[in-house]
């Protein structure tokens, strides 16, 4: 009986080793209930007694390896299975992605959403004006009377005497002050006309940002502070601004501002044409005659108003050579903001 | 404006100061420099030298051998091919190796055998011309006169004072007064803190008993226009060419030298920044100047070599005499009148005229004039007075003629003095600073502004210091902007942030963007024969635009009623450059026309166009992803036929309670073409006012559904003319309340439909949101579904 059970693993041993053997049929054959095992362990009974416990022990043990083998074997199997099918749906993950449909922003609508978001954090609001506008708050109640000579440096675009295209977003400031009490914090981007003719430099329709602070006890040196917080905002912590005199009729004094070279940080490069200042922005603290001509008293507060045009920060950020870039459209333009 | 350092030297010293550190200062100062130069800069080993001995060249017939004193221990010897050289001339030598403009080396050589130690130059080759060397041959030796003859030796750069730096400036409108030397010098020594000096020009009287009233009578007939003339006569006039330091000086700042009368009034414009004119007396009818109003159509011809005679207006004021205009008051004198070299007594006029007048004359008649960009400035009326007696000190000076005594001056437009509080603590207040009220005071002073206590004194010639904040700008431009500490306001909180309408619009492009949408920037201004391209009728409405009455041109002169011409402009740049397909949107303004006297309605409109990127399905997708966005319902779709930009099968608008929101579709072949466009374009152009005044901001939860829904298909076969939507729209109406959704799902055409039918099929879910629908209530509204259909559209299930 010994030798029947040996014999028995021995040969389920073999069976089982060959690797086209069925698991299933192999534990039908050995431990089902018609199986040779089984068979050996129900002729037990005619065991002496005193042999029993070894040839049972040992049936045990044969069961024990049999059933282990099947099991191990099974896992060994699925597993290569599993790894298997994880082969067969492997990818050539360097194909070319297939991009979702996704459009974009105008890169002008960008500079302008930066240029807002900085002046939101700081508790501006954006205040939207007309584009075709009365001559009277795109001059006039700039300090800019008829025949003015400032009035030459901006060629305008004129629908009738008193109605034309704006020349710069200020005429937003005017209308704030007429309606609002200050403080007034605003500022208004948006489309305006000049009427130079299209080349790389220039356009007769081009974007600005203004900006108007009034209060009691504004100071150039708010003005400063504020300008000086934008342009780490807009071009990086590290820039610095320069303050140069300028003249503008709506404010006194009137500052041109560069910024530090936001490509070379100031030594000098192509983009600053080796000066280390890009001049962006123009400024100036508001002319008492127009807080007067909107109801403010000069002698109670102050303000402070600058301007930056869209395009030129833009061009400057992206190195555009070409104005007409901007307006043509080009999705392989548009594309690349 | 330039300035040169040799004509500042006359009123300050500075020019020992680096070039670029002194125009980074001027700069910080207000005097924008744009750019400088240094003159003669590339001329380089070129001396005044005497020819001593000249021999033919041996084996030449038009080289001449010369033995040239060069200031050196021995003469050089220089071979040269020019014949006007004579022995003991005074010409200049450039010594080998040596430099001149335009980069040319001379070098040491040899010409036909024999060594040349260097050249001897021609005008051209120092780049110079015919008018700064007045005699000159262009094509020989520049011969120098005698009085260069005990500078043999001596750098032709400072012989001839051709060694300078040009500063040229922008300078900004409120400062004409800086269209000057003597202005510029004035803000050069306080910018360097330096001291300056601006002599008064002196003419002694000559006791002959000739006066000037003996020549001419002036008359100021328009005072507004003129508040100030001053004249003098000179008469024994000797024209001649200036001397060489006043030509060097003129041609340093860009005018060129012509004779000495011309050019003194050249040289007192730049110097004094007063425009200054010379009549031949012997031109002016009457012995009568006469300022006036030019009556209308009265001709005139400008001294311009190619002037034609022009009509006048009575809005322009000219100088005239008994009978004629002589001059166009402030913008140029006449033909009629002009300096010869036969002129014999000359009457200068230094004159103050209105700004406005002068411009406008200026543009009608075309002409711009250092004049006239002077006056249009505003100039200031005391300096007329100076300036006239500087230009008879210099003709005195350059013995150009003899100045007879007396002087006119009519001033009906004196100014009053102008004084301005000095409030040093609200300076400081207002730019942010503690200045000291004498060191503010020291640099009033200093710029010529008197402080007595409390009043400062505006000089004449600051007509633009009227108020405290002009004084500040002048306290602080000398201390420096940069001074001035950066703080940030101390403002009361107000409400900041975007407004709903500019939150909406900034989601709406995120939208947008995101289904694939490129923004374009496009201009408002379109040409009037865009809408003959878009097909609209002769008498629509929106041909009725802003019209710019001064346009760059007829494709951008008036402002657009439509964004469909400028999306298909774009669309067509697209397609022309190759781009396979493009799908594109601007929220863009369009002004519509109210009054001539009052501004246009300025309304957003959302525009999107396409080729290649999808059917109309997608676009009308787009469209009502929009307004599913904004929240806005109960909108149809309704077929149009006429809109004449739109293909009459292919579009439609979104209509809401009668009014249209949107109108869609394939663009008309026509109108496509006329953009240069192929293929099926498509557009969409929204109203995103009225959208946005619809929208439905409040979103309520509804509670998930808690039983399942039932699903029935149904096909019907109908008329080709029979719209689908209103197939869904009755079986929605006559379902009630337990139907969820009714939706297209597929129309079939064939042969077993039959010809001009189609086969609908319409997927409808019912559900009810307390139970399990039965089969029995699915039933009983397909039944009324059913019968809705076959009574409203005639549409019965198709035959299994």
């Amino acid at each position: 009986m010994k030798e029947k059970l040996l014999s028995i693993k021995k040969e389920a041993e073999a069976a089982l080793r060959s690797a086209s053997s069925d698991l299933e049929e192999l534990r039908v054959r050995y431990l089902g209930k018609k199986g040779e095992l089984t068979a050996v362990t129900r002729g037990m009974g005619a065991l002496p007694p005193e042999e029993r416990p070894a040839i049972g022990a040992l049936a045990n043990e044969v069961r024990a390896f049999i059933e282990g083998e099947i099991a191990r074997l099974k896992a060994e199997r699925e597993a290569e299975a599993k790894a298997e099918k994880l082969r067969a749906e492997r990818l050539d993950v360097t194909m070319p992605a297939r991009l979702p449909a996704v459009g974009g922003r105008h890169p002008l609508s960008q500079t302008q959403r930066d240029m807002e978001d900085i002046f939101l954090g700081m508790g501006f609001t954006i205040v939207d004006g007309p584009e075709v506008e009365l001559d009277y708050y795109n001059f006039q109640a700039l300090n800019m009377p008829e025949g003015h000579p400032a009035r030459d440096t901006q060629d305008t675009f004129y629908i009738t005497d008193k109605i034309l295209l704006r020349s710069q977003t200020s005429g937003v400031q005017i209308r704030t002050m007429e309606k609002t009490k200050p403080p007034i914090r605003i500022i208004s981007p948006g489309r305006v006309y000049r009427s130079d003719e299209v080349d790389a430099t220039h356009s007769p329709l081009f974007h600005q940002v203004e900006g108007l602070v009034v209060d009691r006890g504004i100071t150039m040196g708010d003005l400063r502070g504020t300008l000086l917080a934008f342009a780490k905002g807009l071009f990086g912590e590290n820039t610095r601004i320069r303050f140069r005199p300028h003249h503008f009729p709506y404010t006194e004094p009137s500052a041109e501002v560069d910024v530090s070279c936001f490509v070379c940080g100031g030594e000098g490069c192509r983009l600053c044409k080796n000066e280390g200042w890009i001049e962006v922005l123009g400024c100036g603290m508001v002319h008492p005659n127009v807080l007067r001509g909107c109801g403010i008293d000069p002698d109670v507060y102050s303000g402070f108003a600058f301007g930056i045009g869209i395009e030129r920060v833009t061009m400057l950020k992206y190195h555009i050579d070409d104005m007409r870039l901007l307006y043509e459209n080009d999705l392989r333009f548009l594309g690349q903001f | 404006m330039k300035l040169s350092y040799r004509w500042c030297e006359d009123f300050t010293h500075v020019s020992d100061i680096d070039p670029k550190r002194f125009a980074d200062r001027m700069t910080d100062t207000g005097s924008k420099v744009e750019c400088f130069e240094r003159l003669a800069e590339d001329i380089e080993n070129v001396v005044v030298a005497r020819i001593t001995k000249i021999e033919k060249h041996p084996d030449s017939d038009h080289l001449l051998v010369c033995l040239v004193d060069v200031g050196e221990e021995s003469p050089r010897q220089i071979i040269t091919g020019a014949q006007n050289v004579f022995e003991g001339a005074v010409v200049p030598a450039a010594k080998a190796p040596a430099s001149l403009p335009g980069g040319v080396k001379i070098k040491s050589g040899k010409l036909r055998g024999l060594p040349s130690d260097g050249m001897l130059c021609s005008i051209g080759e120092l780049g110079l011309t015919s008018h700064d060397m007045p005699g000159a041959d262009n094509n020989g030796i520049l011969i120098l006169g005698d009085e260069f003859a005990d500078k043999v030796g001596d750098d032709i750069r400072e012989a001839l004072l051709l060694s300078d730096v040009v500063f040229d400036y922008e300078i900004t409108p409120n400062r004409p007064d800086c269209l000057s030397v003597i202005g510029l010098a004035k803000e050069a020594a306080v910018s360097f803190d330096r001291p300056y000096h601006i002599p008064t020009p002196e003419v002694p009287p000559v006791g002959d008993g000739d006066s000037v009233e003996n020549y001419v009578k002036v008359d100021i007939e328009a005072p507004d226009l003129c508040p100030r003339y001053c004249a003098k006569a000179v008469k024994n006039v000797r024209i001649a060419p200036s001397p060489l330091w006043m030509r060097m000086r003129l041609r340093a700042l860009g005018v060129r030298p012509i004779n000495n009368i011309v050019d003194i009034t050249n040289y007192v414009m730049l110097e004094y920044g007063q425009p200054m004119h010379a009549f031949d007396y012997g031109c002016l009818d009457g012995a009568h100047i006469r300022v006036r109003r030019a009556a209308d159509g009265e001709l005139y011809r400008s001294l311009d070599i190619n002037a034609e005679d022009t009509p006048l207006t009575s809005s322009m004021l000219v100088i005239a005499d008994e009978h004629k205009p002589v001059a166009l008051a402030g913008v140029m004198g006449g033909a009629n009148s002009e300096i010869r070299d036969d002129t014999h007594t000359v009457i200068f006029e230094s004159a103050n005229f209105d700004g406005v007048s002068v411009r406008r004359t200026s543009r009608a008649m075309g002409i711009r004039t250092e004049s006239s960009g002077r006056f249009e400035k505003g100039m200031d009326p005391e300096n007329a007075m100076p300036a006239l007696l500087r230009a008879c000190e210099l003709v005195r000076l350059l013995d150009a003629g003899d100045v007879v005594d007396g002087v006119i001056d009519e001033y009906p437009g004196k100014r009053p003095v102008r004084t301005v509080k000095f409030e040093p603590d609200r300076i400081n207040a207002f730019l942010g600073v503690s200045l000291d009220r004498d060191y503010m005071k020291n640099i009033l002073e200093k710029l010529s502004f008197r402080v007595d206590g409390d009043t400062i004194t505006v000089p004449s010639w600051r007509g633009d210091v009227e108020c405290m904040s002009d004084i500040a700008e002048e306290v602080i431009r000398m201390h420096g902007y940069n001074e001035v500490e950066t703080t940030l306001p101390l403002m009361r909180i107000a409400e900041g942030g975007r407004t709903e309408r500019q939150r909406f619009d900034e989601e709406l492009h995120s939208l947008l963007c995101g289904m694939g949408l490129w923004e374009a920037t496009m201009f408002s201004f379109i040409g009037p024969r865009s809408y003959d391209m878009i097909r609209l009728p002769k008498d629509d409405p929106r041909r009725t635009s802003v019209v710019i009455s001064n346009p760059l041109g007829l494709d951008t002169s008036v402002m657009r009623t439509t964004a469909l011409p400028s999306m298909l402009e774009v669309l067509s740049h697209n397609q022309n450059h190759k781009n396979a397909s493009a799908a594109m949107y601007e929220l863009a303004t369009v002004y519509i026309p109210t009054s001539p006297d009052t501004l246009p309605d300025e309304r957003r409109v959302l525009v999107i166009g396409s080729y290649s990127s999808g059917d109309f399905f997608d676009l009308k997708g787009i469209v009502e992803r929009v307004f599913m966005f904004a929240g806005v319902s109960g909108y149809k779709t309704v077929t149009v036929t006429d809109e004449p930009s739109y293909h009459p099968g292919r579009c439609a608008r979104i209509v809401r309670e009668g009014e249209v929101l949107a109108t869609l579709g394939a663009v008309h072949p026509e109108a496509a073409a006329n953009f240069g466009l192929s293929g099926d374009i498509y557009a969409a152009e929204i109203d995103i006012d009225r959208v946005f005044g619809l929208r439905e901001t409040h979103v309520e939860f509804r509670h998930l559904p808690k039983y399942p829904s039932i699903t029935r298909d149904f096909s019907f076969s109908c008329s080709e003319e029979l719209e689908a939507g209103s197939i869904e729209e009755v079986c929605i109406k006559a379902g009630g309340k337990l139907v969820e959704d009714a939706v297209v799902v597929d129309v079939y055409r064939g042969i077993q439909v039959g010809a001009g039918r189609k086969s609908v099929s319409i997927r409808v879910t019912l559900r009810a949101a307390d139970r399990t629908l039965t089969t029995e209530d699915a039933d009983k509204v397909t039944e009324k579904m059913l019968r809705a259909l076959s009574d409203e559209l005639g549409i019965a299930l198709r035959d299994r």
